[in-house]
């Protein structure tokens, strides 16, 4: 009966990781306000368990197997198709796991920021942006995706607004983050249907297949460059960052959590997935835009990215500034087009996952306890003063966190860096690798002043008692920062699950 | 074997994290440094007698990824370290102890559990079998340092540790990673092999700047214009200044550099790639110096010292061949027992007469015969005059020097050796024969006046017999 049970859970894993989130979203939204966070743990749990048997599955077949997924029963490339390779396998489960801990911490987050009444709304919202990240990654239909583009954005807009509980000026962020996010949504939909006029199917596969048969036309690079345009919006690439730092400074923490971690995380892989996939095929262009335009984009945004982090005062924003530039470091990775590349690109979205991850629910744990005490603007640098002896157990892992953010060795961080710094060398960018370690030793700097504020602050502003410290925060935080430290160490899984990933897009493209 | 390597490895770090539980009993929390430090050396001694009956210990603790390994193997220059950092570190704990209590430092169980955990990476450095784990090691001492530095917490300390990390960690990320990446991608491995792994595996053209990235990038070797983060990071309490900044971290720096020359260039490869170098270093030597002659505070003095003598090593590393590589390793000992002394002696002088500057020295000789007596052994031996250990170090760069046909080098350390004239033994001179200023009231420390005896006796005995070290670097040319 159990095996029964998972056998069939496992076949219809694809549509069931999307699904059940997305039905809870619509019970969540409708039940009374307290039942909310319960259901919201049960669907990411759900979905979380799913991504790991999907994943474990997965990685006991070879890398170019790949599972379709007919959504009722009609066969790609008329119907909606739900594909799982590597690639996805890998993202899902990132996504799926972090969505899960987001999920674990939020209850204790919301709790100061959100009116309790408007939980189940919010919960709905939550996971309807979960499922709608999900999705973006699992479709393999051209149109399909830009439905889950918008289902998230919207979702993640709605978010956003919570904020305004604490500070109203989450409302023009939101409203801000809506016209980029449409902006860039339909930016991808129009590209999309240029890719389909000329070739009359939105299914990513049979589009792989038909468009370099048409690739000496030009609608096709039109159509390539709003899809990407409207893609990168959405993953905060240089140039089109500038919406991160305030939507994620302005949510509340726990969104911010939840979209630090997974959001952009979605995005990169459907970006990566259009260079390889959608236009594979086509050797010329995407190349060319992959070496000359996303790695000088991905070094502007490390370099932009660390330097606003260092001068920003506000640790929320200061952070989210330092998301920018961590995912020029991805986007760098999957710029130089090897297959070490894109394993190191990989490899970072799994870390920086459980980086970011950790270092904004310990910012939360942190913000929550003082939040009584320090109205207006609790994340200001110098109102963390102290708190390193204050609230030793969620510091620490912060601690842990900030490290593995700057890559000290044995921290998951490093093994990024190790690996993205050898894929650029010997693809023979060795002025590229010094700028990636001059990012990273710039990053220091910011961290650093973390640490001095937290743990060797002047005497005087040192005293206080120990302050109370939620389990339902340092438990998910404690798990991320054991994580970096382990996967720092025996980081054999993350590299062989990248390397599959990257070795799968290499042979789709 | 491999049990004597978690004992040495594992004893500091858990010194390191019992020091904390220890807080409310200090006698017990400091004896537990001393005892930590008798055992790490217990098995640092197990495991350098093995390395001379010729065997190489070895402990793989894991695979992190993709032929990336975690694993520990020593060298014979390994052994050297590891035996002359917990060695040291049995004298510096009782030193510390009594300091600590005589300065009236605060967060006194802070100090102590950093301070363990600092031995516990310089020990991964000297163990390490390749260098990744080298590398990691080299940060974490990097990191574990910085609470020592800050430790006043005042607006010079804070601003000492900032430049301390922006300096080390710097370097480290910006030049020492990438020339270990690009080791790995040129040789395919990265563990530490006699006669090196880089020979006809890369571009002669390229070798030195291979060793610029290593050179540069090993900032704790504190080779000019990169030694700025040495002369401020003075500012921690003198124990750190003694064990840490004379011994520990310092040589952890040049020892990274030879093991670099010896186990992955091979000198025989590197010989003539690295005549820059030679230059590089004999300027800092000299630099050094002159900067040293016109500090009057004493810690300050000692740094600049601790400066020039580390580019003793780094020629010696440099100038590549068999008996200056030999004179290298036998300047770590030999420069360990000697400055970690004068930095006991700077510090009993802190604690006794309050007396940071070298102007305030006036006259204290006759008061402290046995501080006085330590720092003009310790001197002595820094210059290189018989019969005290720097002598024979001295002896061997020279031979170095010539055997590779550079007389100039030869002069460099004959013009060093009378500038450390000049400004170790001005301390000695005004206390012995200037009148002294005043009648201050001196109370001198048993805790702090034994060790500073004892390392001092320790740098003349090493004249008489080098010991076991005598045989461990032979084996490190032997190939």
């Amino acid at each position: 009966m159990i095996s029964f049970a998972s056998e069939y859970a496992l076949e219809h894993a694809p549509a069931l990781i999307i699904v059940v989130p997305l039905l809870l979203a619509v019970v969540a939204a409708l039940c009374p306000a307290r039942m909310g966070y319960m259901l919201a743990l049960v669907a990411s749990a759900i979905s979380a368990l799913l991504a790991c048997l999907q994943m474990q599955v997965m990685a006991g077949l070879p890398t170019d197997y790949r599972v379709s997924y007919h959504l009722g029963g009609w066969t790609p490339p008329w119907g909606i198709e739900f594909a799982v390779d590597s690639t996805a396998a890998l993202v899902v489960l990132v996504i799926a796991v972090m969505g899960f801990i987001a999920t674990i911490s939020s209850k204790q987050l919301f709790l100061r920021e959100v009116d309790g009444s408007n939980y189940n709304r919010v919960y709905g919202a939550w996971l309807l942006a979960f499922a709608g990240l999900l999705g973006l990654v699992m479709t393999a239909d051209a149109f399909n995706l830009f439905v889950f583009f918008e289902i998230s954005s919207l979702a993640s807009v709605t978010l956003v607004a919570m904020g305004s509980g604490v500070d109203k000026r989450a409302l023009v962020a939101a409203f801000n983050y809506l016209l980029i996010g449409a902006i860039g949504a339909i930016f991808y939909v129009i590209g999309a249907g240029f890719c389909y006029a000329m070739t009359g199917t939105l299914n990513m596969l049979d589009l792989g297949v038909r468009l370099p048969q048409v690739a000496s036309q030009v609608p096709v690079y039109i159509g390539f460059g709003f899809m990407v345009t409207g893609v990168m919006v959405k993953a905060a690439v240089f140039p089109m960052h500038f919406w991160l730092a305030p939507s994620y400074g302005y949510a509340p923490m726990a969104v911010t959590v939840l979209l630090a971690s997974v959001a952009t995380k979605a995005a990169l892989y459907v970006l990566i997935r259009i260079f390889m996939t959608i236009f594979g095929g086509i050797d010329v262009l995407p190349q060319l835009i992959l070496q000359w335009a996303l790695i000088p984009l991905a070094l502007m945004a490390m370099l932009l990215g660390t330097i606003l982090a260092i001068y920003e005062r506000d640790v929320k924003v200061m952070l989210a500034q330092s998301s920018v530039a961590q995912i020029g470091y991805i986007v760098l990775g999957f710029g130089v087009g090897t297959l070490a590349g894109l394993q190191a690109g990989f490899i970072h979205i799994v870390n920086h996952a459980m980086i970011k991850g950790g270092m904004f629910i310990g910012l939360g744990g942190l913000v929550l306890a003082m939040a009584g005490q320090t109205r207006p603007s609790p994340t200001r640098i110098d109102r963390l003063a102290g708190l390193g002896w204050r609230m030793p157990i969620t510091a620490s892992a912060f601690l842990i966190c900030g490290l593995s953010l700057i890559g000290v060795p044995l921290t998951a961080g490093f093994i990024s860096k190790f690996y993205l710094v050898s894929a650029v060398i010997s693809a023979g960018y060795w002025q590229i690798a010094a700028l990636v370690l001059l990012s990273s030793a710039l990053s220091v700097i910011y961290l650093w002043r973390l640490v001095e504020v937290m743990w060797f602050a002047p005497p005087e502003k040192n005293k206080g008692a120990r302050l109370p410290e939620s389990p339902l925060i340092y438990l998910p935080l404690w798990a991320l920062a054991l994580a970096n430290l382990w996967f720092g160490i025996d980081a054999g899984l993350v590299v062989d699950l990248s390397y599959r990933a990257a070795a799968a897009l290499m042979g789709a493209g | 074997m491999t049990l004597a390597i978690i004992l040495g490895l594992g004893t500091p770090l858990a010194v390191a994290l019992l020091t904390p539980c220890l807080r409310a009993y200090p006698i017990l929390r400091d004896a537990l440094g001393v005892l930590g430090g008798l055992v790490s050396f217990g098995a640092a001694l197990h495991i350098a007698c093995a390395v001379i009956d010729g065997a190489t210990p070895e402990w793989l603790v894991l695979s992190i990824a993709g032929g990336l390994d975690l694993r520990f193997a020593i060298t014979p220059l390994g052994a050297i370290f590891g035996l002359v950092a917990s060695g040291l570190w049995v004298v510096a704990a009782v030193y510390s102890a009594g300091y600590m209590r005589a300065a009236n430092e605060s967060h006194q169980t802070r100090f102590a559990a950093f301070y363990a955990l600092a031995i516990h990476a310089a020990l991964g450095i000297a163990w390490s079998g390749n260098l990744l784990v080298l590398f990691i090691f080299y940060e974490i001492l990097t990191f574990s340092t910085y609470p020592l530095v800050i430790h006043k917490q005042s607006r010079e300390a804070m601003r000492a540790g900032r430049l301390y990390l922006g300096l080390l960690v710097g370097t480290s990320l910006l030049l020492l990673l990438p020339a270990v990446v690009w080791v790995w991608l040129v040789a395919g491995t990265l563990d530490f092999t006699p006669g090196g792994i880089l020979a006809g595996r890369i571009d002669p053209a390229l070798t030195p700047w291979l060793l610029a990235l290593f050179a540069f990038g090993i900032g704790k070797a504190a080779l000019m214009p990169l030694h700025r983060w040495l002369p401020a990071a003075m500012v921690a309490p003198t124990p750190v200044s003694a064990l840490l900044h004379a011994v520990a971290v310092v040589k952890a720096g040049v020892f990274t550099m030879l093991m670099v020359v010896v186990y992955i260039f091979g000198y025989d490869f590197l010989a003539g790639a690295a005549d820059w170098l030679i230059w590089l270093a004999c300027f800092t030597i000299l630099a050094a110096s002159i900067i040293a002659i016109q500090q009057d505070d004493l810690k300050a003095r000692l740094a600049y010292s601790t400066v020039s003598q580390l580019s003793y090593i780094v020629l010696g590393a440099a100038l590549a061949s068999e008996l200056a590589v030999k004179g290298a390793a036998l300047h770590i000992v030999m420069h360990a027992t000697a400055k970690i002394t004068l930095f006991f002696c700077a510090g009993a002088l802190y604690v006794s007469a309050k007396a940071q500057k070298v102007s305030e020295l006036d006259g204290l000789g006759y008061r402290m015969p046995l501080v006085f007596g330590a720092f003009f052994l310790g001197a002595l031996s820094i210059i290189g005059v018989p019969p005290m250990g720097g002598s024979w170090s001295k002896f061997l760069l020279m031979s170095g020097g010539a055997e590779r046909g550079m007389m100039l080098v030869l002069v460099v350390l004959g013009v060093s050796s009378l500038l450390n004239v000049w400004y170790l033994l001005e301390p000695v001179w005004r206390g012995f024969f200037f009148a002294p200023k005043d009648d201050k009231e001196i109370t001198q420390y048993p805790l702090v006046v034994a060790p500073l005896v004892v390392t001092a006796l320790l740098s003349l005995g090493l004249f008489f017999t080098p010991w076991i070290f005598a045989d461990l670097v032979e084996l490190v040319v032997m190939r």
